[in-house]
């Protein structure tokens, strides 16, 4: 461990009855980074970050903050989000800001909060009758009521549509640029890839990968993915290519994306519906684990 | 300290406003039992109670029958046994009950209240059974409407539903929903928000009995014979003890359905046992002792006896010391047993 260290978690494990959720987890968090948990459903995201949040007590293992153990006063330096909260009802956005605020020794401007998560338009609006985005933005603003050091989001993303997700994402870039240190757990790739300066990678409790992400697949892959109809599979029959059918595409690995071109229209391919994409954190999963992030 | 005030003032706001703006539920609270009081007036309006009641202070190994005194026979008369003449009197004085008759004395004497009519009829009953002649003690005190007697029960149980439910009911749906969850991830603790909870519901209850009981004394013209300030020191200090006993019931559970089924078996005791509807004189005695277990019964008995006798609250030691351990006993199990979060 280092002074750059905020996060440390040694050998985490947890038992639920029967059920072993973490199964030795071993990771640090560098200050000022956003540092990811991926996976899929189930994996023992959750349970690690609420574990790394102070509000489940391991079966074993440790978590260090800043070389301490979790201690009385971990609570009002670290913000959460989580995956679903209720507010309480009949409240207005304003008035929940104000009481989380209340409840906090050092508190940041309530105005600088509202401007940050773009608040402004519906803050005397009853937090029940808030989009699925306007409700993200307001829990992260409670997460940051306290103006933390530490900001945990537990699946902040889950549910929005796409637009709302991006403007979700903006805003966890603003508070990275502030220095914030942020852990973060997803099953979205994208989300992974472009807010995590590092991640690992988890299944069935354990980790499977760990590093930048860009790196991660730049180890594991060398080549691009090709996606054409499946329809266009026959044609293929003579071709040094070989693809894999996924649902209606067939998809294409290969190093040489010029070369694979030309011979998809040497094929007689119709390349009106071709697509090129890189490698992504869902092929590393596949990869890795044989299977696909939502099976 | 005073950042822990600072979060109990703000939780306790919070919660107040959701109650407050809650409008149909408020609408409820207010307007629920002032029908109640009216209706029950309007239903015991008549000429009461047909059966006599008749309290008897006897030897404990005599049984109270005709071996005693061929009056004792009357199937019409509800007899049944009291222990000291000082604490049957005032009953006679008050006409809850109809004569008292004490074989203990010398000569055996029966008291009645000259301005009580069923008391007249039931000496010409005794001077025509045939047994030994008693001797005759005059008492007085004028009669107490049913619908004075019955108000402060129907308020205070009414006032117990709100402390029971309302509170229990609450905080079971926040575990439930994940809101505590929440505030378990803030620097809030587990007593400051149940202190909360309970100010808020204590404000709020107390407002809305004010008013309840501002508009029945105006509509019914209620008996008030002690001092307000008694009253309101009372009547906080019972709801107190009910709300600490929701939080109780609320500690950990995570269902509605359950919370609901366990409130009402402890609230359909107390609506039974505790004299909301009726005196629990001559009930049988292990009723009684239940009833000493339920703040309800003190709460009860204490503001009727401010209301009614004009008694202060150096007499009322008993009630509001039973009313103050419950309160103690209640709020800390509340706060050990209480969790954040279902299991």
């Amino acid at each position: 461990m280092n002074s750059e260290t905020a996060l440390e978690v040694r050998e985490l494990v947890k038992h639920f009855k029967q059920v072993k959720a973490v199964n030795g987890l071993s990771f640090d968090v560098k200050t000022g980074t956003c540092f990811g948990l991926f996976g899929p459903n189930g994996a023992g995201k959750s349970t690690t970050i609420e574990m790394c949040e102070g509000l489940l007590t391991p079966t074993s293992g440790s978590i260090r903050y800043r070389g301490e153990p979790l201690g009385p006063r971990y609570r009002e330096r670290v913000g959460i989000q989580f995956q679903s909260t209720a507010l309480q009802d009949h409240l207005t956005v304003i008035e929940n800001l104000r009481f989380f605020s209340a409840l906090y020794p050092v508190r940041r401007s309530l105005d600088e909060l509202i401007a940050l998560c773009r608040l402004e338009d519906f803050l005397d609006r009853d937090s029940r009758k808030l989009s699925g985005g306007q409700r993200q933005r307001l829990l992260l603003a409670i997460a940051l009521v306290n103006d933390p050091e530490l900001l945990f989001l537990d699946e902040p993303t889950t549910g929005l549509d796409p637009q709302a997700r991006r403007n979700f994402w903006d805003l966890v870039r603003d508070i990275k640029a502030a220095g914030r240190t942020i852990v973060l757990t997803t099953h979205y790739m994208e989300e992974a890839y472009l807010l995590c300066d590092e991640i690992v990678i988890v299944d069935a409790g354990q980790i499977i990968a760990r590093g930048v992400p860009s790196q991660l697949l730049a180890e594991h892959f060398n080549d691009s993915v090709l996606e054409v109809p499946a329809a266009e599979a026959p044609k293929l029959a003579g071709s040094t290519l070989v693809g894999t059918p996924k649902g209606d595409t067939l998809e294409i690995q290969t190093p040489d994306v010029n070369a694979a071109v030309a011979a998809l229209l040497a094929a007689g391919v119709s390349l009106a519906q071709l697509r090129i994409r890189p490698r992504t954190l869902e092929d590393l999963f596949i990869e890795l684990t044989g299977r696909g992030l939502r099976e | 300290m005073k950042a822990s005030l600072r979060r109990i003032a703000a939780a306790a706001w919070a919660r107040s406003l959701e109650f407050v703006r809650d409008r149909s539920s408020l609408g409820w609270n207010l307007v629920f039992p002032i029908l109640m009081v009216i209706g029950l007036a309007f239903v015991f309006s008549g000429p009461g109670q047909p059966l006599f009641k008749v309290a008897v202070i006897a030897p404990a190994e005599a049984k109270l029958d005709a071996s005693l005194h061929p009056f004792l026979d009357t199937p019409q008369v509800q007899f049944y046994r009291e222990d000291s003449r000082d604490a049957a009197l005032p009953k006679v004085q008050r006409h809850r009950i109809d004569l008292l008759i004490d074989f203990t004395a010398a000569p055996p004497a029966y008291w009645v209240n000259e301005q009580s009519p069923k008391g007249a009829l039931l000496e010409r009953l005794i001077a025509g059974s045939g047994g030994a002649a008693l001797h005759r003690e005059v008492t007085t005190g004028k009669s107490i409407r049913y619908v004075d007697w019955v108000a402060p029960g129907v308020l205070g149980m009414n006032m117990m539903f709100a402390c029971l439910f309302g509170i229990g009911y609450v905080i079971v749906r926040y575990r439930k929903n994940g809101y505590l969850k929440r505030l378990n991830a803030t620097p809030l603790r587990a007593f400051e928000f149940l202190l909360a909870q309970l100010l808020s519901r204590l404000a709020l209850i107390l407002v809305v009995n004010v008013l309840v009981f501002g508009a029945c004394r105006l509509l019914l013209g209620l008996r008030m014979e002690g001092s307000y300030l008694d009253l309101l020191v009372v009547v906080t200090l019972g709801a107190f003890s009910m709300i600490a006993m929701g939080l109780v019931v609320s500690a950990r559970l995570a269902s509605e359905e359950l919370a609901g089924g366990i409130l009402n078996v402890i609230s359909t005791p107390m609506m039974v046992v505790c004299g909301v509807f009726f005196s629990m004189d001559g009930a049988p005695r292990a009723l009684q002792i239940a009833a000493d277990f339920f703040p309800l019964t003190h709460l009860l008995n204490a503001a009727r006896a401010i209301m009614l006798d004009g008694t202060g609250l150096a007499q009322l030691g008993y009630p509001l010391g039973m009313m103050a351990l419950m309160s103690a006993v209640f709020l800390g199990l509340g706060a050990v047993l209480f969790k954040w979060r279902q299991d």
